[in-house]
């Protein structure tokens, strides 16, 4: 009988071409996404007078630079920036790549499109030039992001060289409460862990709270893999996963559909595969979560205080510290639920699904957002399943912009920033200085407590929020 | 790629943990090109005020850092988005290696695929190097690939693993593409049974 292997361990091996004395593995690429910040890896491959190897394996969708008041590109009124979405436009025509293009409907973020698509499949290796590419290891795929070169080296070769990191298993047993959402146990796990916790691991979460998330939900919690320093994150498929992919456009059908689902039976860990490194939450301890520090492991409960740097004995921690309560603006010992916000933003790769919207218009129906807020639907999908529920007349009504699909205010490039000084509740990814803008204030949290910052104006225990049937 | 095989050269001391790569290069220039000029937006928010003049407080504005071609970092440098433009700056600004307990992996990955070395050392060394270099300013660190030791200015040397296959590309300034082609003929073969196994792809 085999090994026991790990979920992580069995996608690895079979994708192996070959391997080097000193362990430097030469790995098959299933999937390859370009965006329209690929534009450097195309010019390297054309400077090396080389073509895209399989672009029947690669799929290219605008999303960093995109206008998300109007997807015509001269909505895009920066030249550079419309320069870039044109590039890649030009970039997929010319090597016969599919495009979801800004006229397509199914044009989204990245990390929305491809599961969304049903492109995203257990056992896959999926990359793109993205750190947020762990997202896809949510339907039992392993998914990572690489830089500019390491695009090239894909596009070129349909391989990647890389060293197998070790396997890490993240189990989160028990139901969470009401109000505690996906977003919360990847926090909570962060704090926990720290954002170096899970360097040069692959992650995989498992337990019954996982088991008992949707996908999207699941997507929520790899996203933010990276953020935990991790290389991937994934979920072992299961009948959650089938039905998700069931009927999808990319999904495989009648026969292949059996012959998938028996692949993908194979996958998940043995029962006796050894992690190098597990770690356990208590789902039912996990309660909704914000950031108050300028890396994401600096999250705390909503009932929380902005934790004192004098009580920590490191003194590096405590000058850090310090250095991120400066920038955020923050007293020791003030109650989370004191901090008063001066926007919020609802969108990115980490919480712009369905759900999410949902989530949220649950909390704005029939309520007044006091400060400027927007939603951004991460797909064109997205949006018109929310204009088909009503959500966005719910987001509207509460005084939110309604806004087309793109990255938006997660990273700025397309122009949505937060102003200096501004605190925004955000529902994206990274609290890091000046990632919202220069001298922007993040606080990161789920989409309903996001909606519930809203109508207090400060952050708030969206507990406290009666959801009216 | 330049290779990469020793180097004696100031080193400049940033003792925050977590220096994202947002911090080493924003994302407002991101849309620039390759061939651009990246070293003069390295740390560019940190480096310069809001008129464009250098920041005095600025470890790498300090005289004594000017020509740096070694950063000593803290925990996680280089974590967060996998731009490498992080890099591009690094190196378009003349650093060739970065010194840390540990790093962000993109980031790690990225380096070696454009002659920066990463070298990792225990946190305490790392720690006792960056206290070095802020007591005499602008003293030199010795980095040699083919040894795979760092000497300090006062002399204490340290050894530090790198993969093999890393070392060897970094050493003969040779990249990946190149070399996988070679094996053109494995990887075509090892797709015509992947694909008859995973047909629905």
């Amino acid at each position: 009988m085999a090994e026991p292997a790990t979920l992580f361990d069995k996608i690895w091996s079979s994708h192996a071409i070959l391997v080097r004395p000193e362990g430097a593995t030469l790995l098959h690429i299933d999937r390859h996404f370009v965006h329209d910040g690929s534009g450097n890896a195309f010019r390297m491959l054309k400077e090396k007078g080389l073509a895209v190897r399989r672009p029947d394996r690669t799929f290219a969708t605008p999303d960093h630079y995109v206008s998300t008041l109007s997807h015509d590109l001269a909505a895009i009124n920066e030249p550079h920036r419309r320069g870039v979405v044109e590039d890649l436009e030009a970039n997929a025509k010319a090597a016969d790549i599919t495009l979801f293009g800004l006229a397509d409907r199914r044009q989204g973020i990245v990390h929305i499109v491809g599961p969304e698509q049903g492109l995203s499949q257990p056992g896959m290796i999926m990359v793109c030039g993205d750190s947020h590419t762990a997202t896809h290891g949510a339907l039992g795929a392993l998914a990572f992001g690489i830089g500019a070169s390491e695009v090239a080296h894909v596009l070129a070769t349909q391989t990647l060289w890389q060293r197998k990191p070790k396997n890490m298993r993240i189990v989160v047993d028990g139901t969470l409460a009401d109000g505690v959402h996906a977003k919360d146990v990847i926090l909570a796990i962060i704090a926990r862990i720290g954002t170096a916790g899970g360097v040069g691991h692959v992650i995989e979460y498992a337990g019954s709270a996982i088991r008992a998330l949707g996908i999207e939900g699941r997507l929520t919690i790899c996203n933010m893999s990276i953020e935990a320093g991790a290389r991937a994150g994934m979920v072992a498929p299961d009948d959650t996963t089938l039905a998700y992919l069931h009927g999808r456009p990319y999904a495989p059908t009648g026969a292949d559909w059996d012959a998938a689902l028996a692949y993908w039976g194979s996958l998940p860990s043995d029962a006796d595969a050894q992690f190098d490194r597990e770690v356990h939450l208590d789902a039912a301890e996990i309660a909704p979560m914000v950031t108050w520090g300028t890396s994401p492991e600096a999250a705390a409960p909503i009932t929380g205080h902005v934790p004192d740097p004098a009580r920590v004995t490191d003194a590096a921690r405590r000058d850090s510290m310090q250095r991120e309560l400066a920038y955020m603006d923050l007293r020791p010992g003030t109650p989370l639920a004191e901090i008063p916000i001066d926007r919020v933003f609802i969108g990115s790769c980490t919480n712009s699904r369905i759900e999410d919207l949902r989530a949220a218009a649950k909390v704005l129906d029939r309520r007044r957002a006091v400060v400027p807020a927007m939603a951004v639907p991460g797909s064109g999908l997205v949006k018109a399943q929310a204009e088909a529920e009503g959500l966005d007349a719910i987001f509207r009504r509460a005084g939110f912009e309604w806004r087309e699909a793109g990255c938006s205010m997660c990273v700025g490039m397309n122009g949505d920033l937060v102003a200096p000084g501004e605190r925004c509740a955000s529902t994206s990814n990274r609290n890091f200085v000046g990632r919202q803008g220069k001298g922007a204030r993040t606080h990161l949290m789920s989409p309903a407590m996001a909606a519930a910052a809203a109508v207090a104006g400060k952050l708030t225990d969206v507990r406290q929020f009666s959801t009216r049937p | 790629m330049e290779p990469f095989v020793r180097l004696e050269a100031t080193a400049v001391p940033i003792g925050v943990p977590n220096i994202d790569t947002d911090q080493i290069i924003p994302a407002r220039f991101l849309w620039r090109k390759r061939r651009d000029d990246w070293g003069q937006l390295l740390f560019h928010d940190l480096r310069f005020n809001d008129a464009g003049a250098p920041k005095p407080d600025f470890v790498l504005n300090r005289d004594a850092y000017r020509d740096a071609r070694v950063v000593v970092a803290d925990r996680n440098f280089g974590c967060g988005s996998s731009r490498e433009h992080a890099v591009w700056a690094l190196y378009d600004y003349g650093i060739r290696a970065v010194v840390a307990p540990s790093f962000g992996d993109i980031f790690f990955h990225n380096s070696f695929q454009n002659g920066l070395l990463p070298v990792v050392l225990p946190a305490e060394r790392v720690a006792a190097l960056r206290a070095v270099l802020e007591h005499s300013p602008g003293s030199k660190v010795a980095i040699d690939l083919e040894a795979q030791t760092v000497t300090g200015p006062n002399g204490a040397v340290d050894r530090f693993d790198v993969d093999p296959f890393r070392k060897e590309c970094l050493l003969a300034g040779t990249d990946d593409v190149s070399f996988t082609l070679g094996h053109r003929e494995r990887i075509v073969e090892f797709e015509k049974a992947y694909e008859a196994k995973v047909r629905w792809l």
